[in-house]
């Protein structure tokens, strides 16, 4: 029988925040948006005082200062070396696995001879806080959309201890079904569930038992595989090779709306470098670059614009100069004045490796590779990102992100790695 | 696959091998035998490692010093006699585990610093394996 696992780390950020910080374990912790606009992540206890997913930070405010809630950045550097450890530590536990977001990871559990698999899975469970820290949950089911549905209800019910089965018990599927409202089965997303409860179907167990053809009309084949898959049909396999990317994107909302040229253009230099960077990193070529800058849509009263322009490269490349100099005349073209801009980003598309595209007749013949990309590109992973950078652009304009309460990058920066006393 | 983000990169030094000019094979290309490379020397289990600088004098009875590099290994479960990071009133701490009597301890390393009874607020964060101390500034 077809066995899969989801894990999931259990309030992701907030637990990276603390692993390194101890003195938070004693207080409710909330992660901040880019520019610390929202909450994206919250400790239990923070949940527990009421603060929603989403909340504005201005709105909390009040709640911060009453209950001492430990406010954090967000980290991403942080987050994602941890991300790293942790799916390396699930990985190799597996046939097979699939990376489904920074924080969760099916696995294929088909082949897997244990004796116990709740034991099995309680185990890996321990592991996976003791080597990296990071609490977990883990729900198994006969199909993905079943094992993320028990994982769910694993993290909820203390009786669990943080691993459901519903594999090898059978008998609790139906009961899992009834206490899963329709909106948080995977897949079903806001428009879908407002749709279902009009139509008195409440809980994932209704619409497991709603009929083929009044899904398939209403919902397509994407909401009729949803549904076959709560009945505990395979319709959604592992996907551990994840197709190569077709695009890349390096984007920002500003701390506040720009309105002047010099400062929006040191902005989209930077994304034009970093986002090259990726595509490098990637081992791939651009065929071409887009460029966006947009206003404030929630700036009341205040004009609106949104711009954007391409370039396709003659030849694909990954070389800083050609993709920074091809944004630079797309951003002289497209720049108007009088606006407060609040958004910019740089798009490569139609990326491929190199020596895919063939030379076409009237290509001018390149100049031979320099080799000063990838000195820089060495330069930078030894010490630091942005330690050495082509003069396009200064580095501490007002477009830079708000991060007033970013912790260390405790694991990725020499000069950032934790203190222990010697006491 | 999972990358070490934290370690330096890899400095390699030939086992064996010389400088030759292009075009003429090396005598010696047959018995090159790899590189060594320190990460595989000193980490285990990458998911598992970091890294911690130390700060203070408690155990300098044991060789660590005042702006040490520990490498910890969380994948080791802690023993009687290992030397372990430690949660203390909210600060990561450098101590020697001990049982005595049936009874835990977080000893210092030195006379001049007092040894813990390990209570229930207490957690290990880690084993440390290994210490690094430069010994030339520039």
């Amino acid at each position: 029988m077809a066995t899969f696992a989801l894990i999931d780390c259990n309030n992701f950020y907030a637990s990276c925040e603390r692993l390194f910080q101890p003195r938070l374990r004693e207080r409710p912790v909330v992660v901040l948006s880019n520019n610390d606009g929202c909450v994206i992540a919250r400790s239990n206890e923070a949940k527990v005082l009421g603060i929603g997913m989403g909340a504005p930070m201005f709105k909390i405010r009040r709640l911060v200062e009453q209950h001492d809630i430990a406010v954090c950045s967000s980290n991403y550097a942080l987050y994602g070396d941890i991300s790293d450890r942790v799916m390396s530590v699930l990985g190799a536990s597996a046939p097979s696995h699939e990376i489904y977001s920074i924080d969760e990871c099916f696995l294929d559990l088909d082949r897997l001879a244990v004796p116990s698999l709740t034991d099995w899975c309680r185990s890996l469970r321990e592991r996976t806080r003791r080597w990296t820290g990071i609490p977990v949950s883990v729900g198994v089911g006969p199909t993905k959309t079943l094992a993320k549905l028990a994982n769910r209800l694993a993290k909820k019910s203390v009786k669990a201890g943080g691993v459901l089965d519903l594999v090898h018990h059978p008998a609790w599927i139906e009961a899992a079904l009834r206490k899963t409202s329709v909106g948080d089965v995977w897949g079903v997303g806001k428009r879908w569930t407002v749709m279902l409860e009009e139509r008195g179907i409440h809980t994932a167990h209704d619409f497991a038992n709603a009929p083929d053809g009044w899904v398939r009309q209403r919902m397509g084949v994407v909401g009729l595989r949803t549904v076959h898959e709560l009945r505990g049909l395979v319709c959604h396999a592992l996907e551990d090779q994840p197709p190569p990317k077709q695009t890349t994107c390096c984007s920002r909302t500003f701390g506040a709306a720009i309105h002047e040229k010099g400062q929006v253009h040191d902005a989209v230099m930077s994304f034009a470098e970093r986002a090259a960077e990726k595509v490098r990193h990637a081992g791939q070529v651009a065929g071409a670059v887009q460029l966006f800058i947009r206003t404030d849509p929630f700036a009341q009263g205040a004009a609106q614009k949104s711009l954007s322009g391409s370039a396709t490269f003659h030849r694909p490349t990954s070389d800083t100069r050609e993709i920074s100099g091809a944004v630079l005349r797309i951003f002289d073209r497209i720049w108007r004045e009088g606006y407060g801009w609040r958004k910019a980003g740089v798009l490569l598309l139609d990326l491929g490796m190199p020596g895919d595209a063939s030379a076409s007749l009237f290509d001018r013949i390149e100049a031979p590779d320099d080799g000063l990309m990838s000195a820089i590109d060495q330069i930078n992973a030894r010490y630091g990102r942005g330690t050495a950078r082509l003069g396009l652009a200064q580095n501490d304009g007002e477009w830079r992100m708000r991060r007033e309460n970013l912790s260390p990058s405790f694991t990725t920066r020499w000069t950032d790695i934790p203190l222990a006393r010697l006491a | 696959m999972f990358s070490f983000v934290d370690c330096p990169p890899k400095r390699e030094c030939p086992l064996f091998g010389t400088q030759v000019p292009a075009g003429f094979p090396s005598p010696a290309d047959d018995h090159i035998e790899g590189k060594l490379d320190l990460n595989e020397h000193l980490i285990r289990r990458p998911a598992a490692t970091f890294f911690v600088r130390a700060a203070g004098e408690s155990m300098r009875d044991t060789g660590i010093f005042d702006g040490d590099l520990l490498i910890i290994d969380r994948g080791i479960s802690p023993q009687p006699d290992d030397i372990v990071i430690a949660i203390l009133q909210g600060d990561l701490t450098v101590k020697r585990l001990k049982k005595v009597a049936g009874q835990w301890h977080l000893a210092a390393e030195n006379a001049e610093y007092p040894t813990l009874p390990i209570g229930d607020d207490c957690e290990i964060w880690g084993v440390v394996t290994t210490s690094i101390r430069r010994h030339c500034g520039r």
